[in-house]
C-alpha cells in the first residue's frame, strides 16, 4: 500500500510540472469545485448531482420559466452526440459548465450556454463486451473531479476541467457478468456506486472509493453472506449468485448520514430456484455513508419472480399523514403499488401502500409490517407459463418520479394496461452468461384490453391526503424521467412520438411541446447561467423503451419505429424585445 | 465477494492506477504508470491451439474428444497455447463451443471443419455478441437465448431465425491423439458487427 501511496504522489508532482507547461492546462476553464456544502444545498441556478438534490425530488427552484409563458419556450441549441442507443443521462450543470454521459461510456463537457465542447472522453470498452443494457446515467462532481461508473465495470475519475483520466479502479470483472450503468453518489470525500448484472448470476454490492486515490474504502453486499443479517433468508449456496444489483442512484440525508439505495430482484428469476425472502432483493436499504453498515431496510416485496426490480432510490420528504408528521420516504414501485415508509437514524417503518396501477399479484398487505400475500396462480415458476400484471417492466422502471413542495404532489411516470407472462425452466450458470431461468428471447409482455386506451401515464398524487390528484394519459407507452420546477410546471418525454413536453404542475395540462429527433428517455433538468433559465434533456431512444416498443408492435401489428441517436436540447425563453 | 478461482492476476484491491494520458505521451512513466503488459488470456485463438476447460469448470483440465457424445448440449472449451500453458479465457472472443454428430449427418463440405463428427463454433453470437449458450436439442440448433437467433452447426452455423445478421463462425479442429486441435482460423469474424 505505501508503494502505492508513494506512486501517486510522484504522479501528482509530475502531472503539476506539465500542468505549468502546457497550455492546454493554462486554459482550462475557472471551475468552482463541488464541496459537501453545495452538494447539501446547491445553488439555484446549479444541477450538481443525478437528481439535484440527495432528497431526490427531481425539483429545481428556478421559475423565469412558468406555466404563463412556457408556451414560447424554444430551442438555443442541439448538440449532437453521434452516439445511437439510450441516452439516459441528465446533464449535470456547474457554474455554466455541463457533462452528458452516453452509451459506451463518453463524457461529454460543454459550455451550457454556447453549446460549445470543451472536451470529450470516450472510454476504450474491451472488444468481447456484451452490453444487455447498453446505456448510462451520469456523472458525479467532487471537487474539481468528474466520476463515471462504466460497462465494463470500472469507476473512472477525471479532471472536470480537461477530462484528463486521474485514477480508475477495476470495481468487478464484466467477463462474470458485471457491469455499471448508474451516476455515482458522493458524500464526504467518498464516491458511492452500485453494481449491475442482475440477470448474470452475480452477487450484488454497494462500494465506496476514496475519492482522492480510487481506493476501496467499504463494500456492502446486497446478498448477506454466511454470518451475516438476512442470510438465513437464502437456501444453501443461492446466494452466491442470488443477483440483486443496484442501479440506480441513492438518496442521502445528512442528518443521519444514511444513504438510500434501492436494490433488485434476487436471481435466477424462478423464486422457487432460490426458496426464501431473499433479503436485501426488492428492498431499500439504509447505509452509513461513513462505513457502509445496513442500518435498516424495508423489504418492499419478498421471493421476487417477476422481475420487479425495485432499485429506484426512495424520494425523501416530511409528511404529514392522519394527522401526524413523519419524515417520509416514497417510492413508486415496479411492483405497481405507491409505498409510504418511515425513516429515522434506526430504523424503517411501514406506513401505506396502495396500487398505482393494475396488479393481480398481491391478495393483501399487512397492516402492520407492510408485507404483501401473493395469489399463488401469479407467482412464475419452473416449468410452466404463467401470467401476472403489471409487465415485467412494472408499473415504473427506472425513470425517475418528482416531487414539488410548492404543489404538494409527486409525479410518477407509469405505465398501466400492461401484463407479462413468463414460462420458467431450470437455471443453468454458466460464468458471464445469462442465469434467469426463463429465457430472455421468449419472455411476454402484452397489453389489456383496456390498453387501446392508453398504456402511458404522467400520475400525480397528494402527498398531504395520499391520494391521487390526476391522470394525464398517453397512446403510447411511457418512459419518461420527470423534472418539476418552481415556475409550476413539470417536464417530461418518454413516448415513442418523440415528443418533450410541459405540463401544469398543478393541474397536468399540457402547456407546450416540441417533436425531438428521437424518444426522450433522459432524464431533464433546469439550470440558469447569468440570470437566463434553462430546460435541458437528452433524446435518445433505445434499450428497454425500444424493446417494449417491439412487443407492443408485435402484438398490435404496428411497425412504430423510433429513430436512434442522441442529441442534448436546450430550450430557453426569448429574449425581451 | 465470492469469486471463482482464477489464474493469479493483478491484485483487484490496488488496481487504481494513474493513467494520465499526458504523462504516458511524455514518455515520463514508468512502473505502475507504463502501459499495462499485453495479457497472454486475452489473445486471440492461433491454429495449433489445444481445446480445454476454462478454469472455473471441470477444474481447467484438457477437453477429451472422447467425452464429446453424439447430440449432447454443447461444451465450452477455451484454446490453450501449448508452448506455454496458457489458457486464453480472459476474452469472449475465444468461446468455443463444441459437439459431436454421426459422421453420416455431415455433408462432404463439413467435413473438412470436423474431427470424426465433432463441430466447433464461436460462442458468441453474431447480433450483440451474446453468449450462444441453449441448445434445442430436437432441432440440434444452436440457440442465443438474448433475442432468440438461431444457428444450424450442419450448415456451418447458418442463421435460421433472429435477428442476427449472419452465420456463426466456425472453427476448423482436428485430433491430436485423444484431444482436439485448433487447424485455422475461424471461418468469419467473431462477435458483433459493430
Amino acid at each position: 500500500m505505501n508503494s502505492m501511496k508513494i506512486t501517486l504522489i510522484e504522479a501528482a508532482c509530475l502531472l503539476g510540472l506539465l500542468a505549468l507547461a502546457l497550455p492546454g492546462y493554462a486554459e482550462a476553464p475557472a471551475y468552482n469545485a463541488v464541496t459537501d456544502a453545495r452538494l447539501r444545498a446547491p445553488e439555484d441556478h446549479n444541477w450538481l448531482q443525478y437528481r439535484r438534490t440527495y432528497d431526490s425530488w427531481g425539483y429545481s427552484p428556478l421559475k423565469q420559466i412558468t406555466a404563463a409563458n412556457v408556451s414560447k419556450l424554444r430551442a438555443a441549441w442541439t448538440f449532437s452526440t453521434g452516439v445511437v442507443e439510450a441516452h439516459q443521462s441528465p446533464p449535470i450543470v456547474n457554474d455554466g459548465m455541463m457533462f452528458i454521459t452516453t452509451p459506451r461510456n463518453q463524457v461529454i463537457a460543454l459550455d451550457a450556454r454556447s453549446g460549445e465542447q470543451l472536451w470529450r472522453y470516450a472510454r476504450e470498452l474491451p472488444d468481447d463486451l456484451f452490453q444487455l443494457h447498453p446505456t448510462n446515467r451520469g456523472v458525479a462532481l467532487y471537487g474539481d473531479r468528474l466520476y463515471l461508473a462504466t460497462v465494463d465495470a470500472y469507476l473512472v475519475a477525471l479532471d472536470a476541467r480537461t477530462g484528463e483520466v486521474i485514477w480508475e479502479a477495476e470495481v468487478e470483472d464484466y467477463l462474470a457478468g458485471y457491469y455499471m450503468t448508474l451516476a455515482p453518489q458522493a458524500i464526504k470525500g467518498k464516491i458511492i456506486v452500485g453494481m449491475s448484472g442482475g440477470e448474470f448470476g452475480i452477487r450484488g454490492f454497494i462500494q465506496a472509493f476514496d475519492a482522492t486515490s480510487g481506493e476501496s474504502v467499504w463494500k456492502t453486499s446486497m446478498v448477506p453472506g454466511p454470518g451475516e443479517a438476512g442470510h438465513e433468508t437464502w437456501n444453501e449456496d443461492d446466494w452466491k449468485r442470488g443477483g440483486v444489483s443496484v442501479w440506480v442512484t441513492g438518496s442521502y440525508d445528512p442528518e443521519t448520514n444514511l444513504t438510500y439505495w434501492g436494490t433488485g430482484n434476487a436471481g435466477p428469476w424462478m423464486a422457487d430456484q432460490r426458496p426464501g425472502d431473499n433479503l436485501y432483493a426488492t428492498s431499500v436499504v439504509a447505509l452509513d455513508a461513513d462505513t457502509g453498515k445496513i442500518e435498516s431496510h424495508h423489504q418492499y416485496h419478498w421471493s421476487d419472480a417477476w422481475d420487479w426490480d425495485e432499485v429506484s432510490a426512495p424520494i425523501l420528504l416530511d409528511v404529514t399523514r392522519n394527522g401526524r408528521a413523519l419524515k417520509g420516504m416514497i417510492h413508486a414501485g415496479r411492483d405497481g403499488y405507491l409505498w409510504l415508509l418511515e425513516r429515522d437514524k434506526k430504523d424503517i417503518r411501514f406506513v401505506d401502500a396502495v396500487p398505482y396501477v393494475h396488479q393481480n399479484v398481491f391478495t393483501g398487505i399487512d397492516p402492520e409490517s407492510g408485507r404483501p400475500t401473493y395469489d399463488p396462480t401469479r407467482i412464475p415458476r419452473t416449468g410452466a407459463r404463467t401470467e401476472f400484471c403489471p409487465s415485467i417492466w412494472g408499473g415504473k422502471d427506472w425513470p425517475p418520479s418528482a416531487y414539488n413542495p410548492d404543489t404538494g404532489l409527486l409525479y410518477i411516470p407509469a405505465n398501466e394496461n400492461l401484463c407479462s407472462a413468463i414460462s420458467g425452466e431450470p437455471a443453468k450458470y454458466r460464468r458471464g452468461e445469462l442465469y434467469m431461468g426463463a429465457k430472455l428471447a421468449e419472455v411476454e409482455v402484452f397489453p389489456t384490453e383496456a390498453a387501446k386506451d392508453h398504456v402511458g401515464e404522467l400520475q400525480a398524487w397528494n402527498m398531504a391526503t395520499g391520494e391521487k390528484a390526476w391522470t394525464v394519459p398517453f397512446k403510447s407507452h411511457n418512459w419518461g424521467p420527470v423534472l418539476t420546477t418552481a415556475g409550476n410546471l413539470i417536464f417530461s418525454g418518454g413516448t415513442n412520438d418523440r415528443l418533450f413536453r410541459a405540463f401544469d404542475a398543478t393541474t397536468g395540462k399540457i402547456l407546450w411541446q416540441q417533436k425531438t429527433n428521437s424518444g426522450v428517455v433522459g432524464v431533464p433538468v433546469s439550470y440558469a447561467i447569468d440570470g437566463k433559465q434553462y430546460v435541458a434533456v437528452q433524446s435518445g431512444w433505445g434499450v428497454d423503451a425500444q424493446r417494449k416498443q417491439d412487443f407492443l408492435n408485435k402484438h398490435w401489428g404496428t411497425s412504430t419505429q423510433v429513430p436512434q441517436g442522441g442529441v442534448l436540447w436546450v430550450f430557453e425563453l426569448p429574449d425581451a424585445p | 465477494m465470492s469469486k471463482e478461482p482464477e489464474q493469479p492476476e493483478p491484485s483487484r484491491g490496488r488496481r487504481a492506477l494513474l493513467r494520465g494520458a499526458v504523462l504516458l505521451a511524455s514518455g515520463l512513466a514508468t512502473g505502475p504508470l507504463a502501459a499495462k503488459k499485453t495479457d497472454a488470456r486475452k489473445l486471440p485463438a492461433q491454429a495449433g491451439d489445444e481445446l480445454c476447460f476454462p478454469s472455473w469448470e471441470h477444474d481447467g483440465r484438457m477437453l477429451l474428444a472422447g467425452e464429446i457424445e453424439i447430440g449432447a448440449t454443447p461444451l465450452l472449451v477455451y484454446p490453450r497455447d501449448p508452448a506455454t500453458g496458457v489458457v486464453r479465457e480472459r476474452s469472449r472472443l475465444n468461446q468455443i463451443l463444441v459437439m459431436r454428430f454421426a459422421p453420416e449427418d455431415l455433408t462432404e463440405s463439413m467435413r473438412p471443419l470436423s474431427a470424426d463428427g465433432v463441430l466447433a463454433y464461436s460462442g458468441l453470437c453474431t447480433h450483440t455478441a451474446c453468449g450462444v449458450s441453449e441448445w434445442k436439442s430436437d432441432e440440434k440448433h444452436l440457440l442465443c437465448p438474448c433475442h432468440g437467433s438461431e444457428f444450424d452447426p450442419l450448415q456451418k452455423g447458418k442463421r435460421i431465425t433472429g435477428p442476427a445478421p449472419r452465420s456463426l463462425p466456425g472453427l476448423p479442429i482436428a485430433s491430436r491423439g485423444e484431444h482436439l486441435v485448433i487447424a485455422g482460423p475461424f471461418t468469419s469474424k467473431v462477435g458483433a458487427n459493430a
